[in-house]
């Protein structure tokens, strides 16, 4: 993720991003229900935030024009020499909301390395952790939700049971 | 309906079915709206013969995100403060989805009642796919 990414919040996103979470929760989008709700607008699900990789312009898991891309196209991967790791899988993510996301916002979302740990499982070999804090500040400056996630990289692909 | 203290005790609990049968198809609807395009999650092809698993499988936040969907029917419309999951196990397409809420503390914080709540999904076998917990604030 780039140091520094702009998160405009629109209402078609939200919209999107709650089907693509099978909720139908009409406060998601429509807007004359909304406004007879406590909240009193639309709102965004409360994973949304993490959305903000649409706008990172570095963000490495999105095809991006005149580049090879590591998925399938003619062969099982586009690139000659494939990493061994796909880059990793999420081990946790964690929200603190200081007030509901909505559109119209802009969010300057920041990001900073927190800390990396190593431990060792059965079904994966070495596993490294490492820890990812976001701010997400509104266009007055206020923070609205802080994450942090942690991702982990494997040594071989987890083993199924 | 947000959730009143008076109404709620340590211990009670709330549970639902937050996806039946979860389709191939979903997984590259969240991939569309989250970014994230890896292609673990929609390209059968480069999962299984570069990846070297048995096949495509759900992101981690589809699974926090489908579990969101029961945090908020439960507590609230924007009545979440904090909600935070540990991903345990897999999710893989045909899935089916429990996700319930358990009590854990009702206490004040900052002027409001809140309420804090232990999580935890499950798949049709029973096994553990998320962990986490959440506080919300809730009506006196």
């Amino acid at each position: 993720m780039a140091d520094e990414v702009k998160f405009p919040v629109e209402a078609t996103h939200i919209m999107m991003f709650a089907r693509s979470v099978a909720d139908d929760n009409p406060i998601y989008y429509d807007e004359e229900y909304a406004k007879t709700t406590e909240v009193g607008h639309i709102i965004a699900p409360p994973t949304f935030p993490r959305a903000v990789a649409q706008f990172d312009p570095d963000y490495f898991l999105r095809p991006k024009v005149g580049q090879k891309w590591f998925g399938s196209g003619k062969n099982a991967t586009g690139l000659t020499e494939p990493a061994k790791s796909s880059g990793g899988l999420h081990a946790e993510q964690h929200f603190e909301y200081h007030r509901q996301p909505k559109p119209g916002d802009v969010y300057t979302v920041t990001t900073k390395p927190g800390k990396t740990w190593e431990k060792t499982s059965a079904r994966a070999g070495k596993l490294t952790f490492t820890e990812t804090i976001q701010e997400y500040r509104d266009q007055n400056g206020e923070l609205v939700v802080t994450s942090r996630g942690v991702g982990v990289k494997t040594e071989r692909p987890v083993e199924q049971k | 309906m947000a959730l009143s203290a008076s109404k709620i005790k340590v211990g009670d609990t709330h549970e639902e079915v937050v996806i039946e049968d979860l389709s191939r198809t979903q997984l590259v609807m969240y991939a569309g709206t989250s970014g994230d395009y890896n292609p673990l999650h929609s390209d059968d092809k480069y999962t299984k013969e570069i990846a070297g698993y048995p096949g495509v499988f759900a992101h981690g936040m589809l699974s926090m995100g489908l579990t969101g969907k029961m945090l908020t029917n439960y507590v609230g419309d924007g009545r979440l403060k904090k909600y935070g999951v540990r991903f345990t196990n897999q999710v893989w397409p045909g899935d089916t989805l429990t996700a319930k809420a358990t009590v854990v503390d009702i206490r004040d914080e900052g002027g409001d009642k809140v309420v804090d709540l232990e999580l935890a999904t499950v798949n049709q076998d029973g096994k553990t796919v998320i962990t986490g917990s959440a506080t919300a604030r809730i009506d006196a």
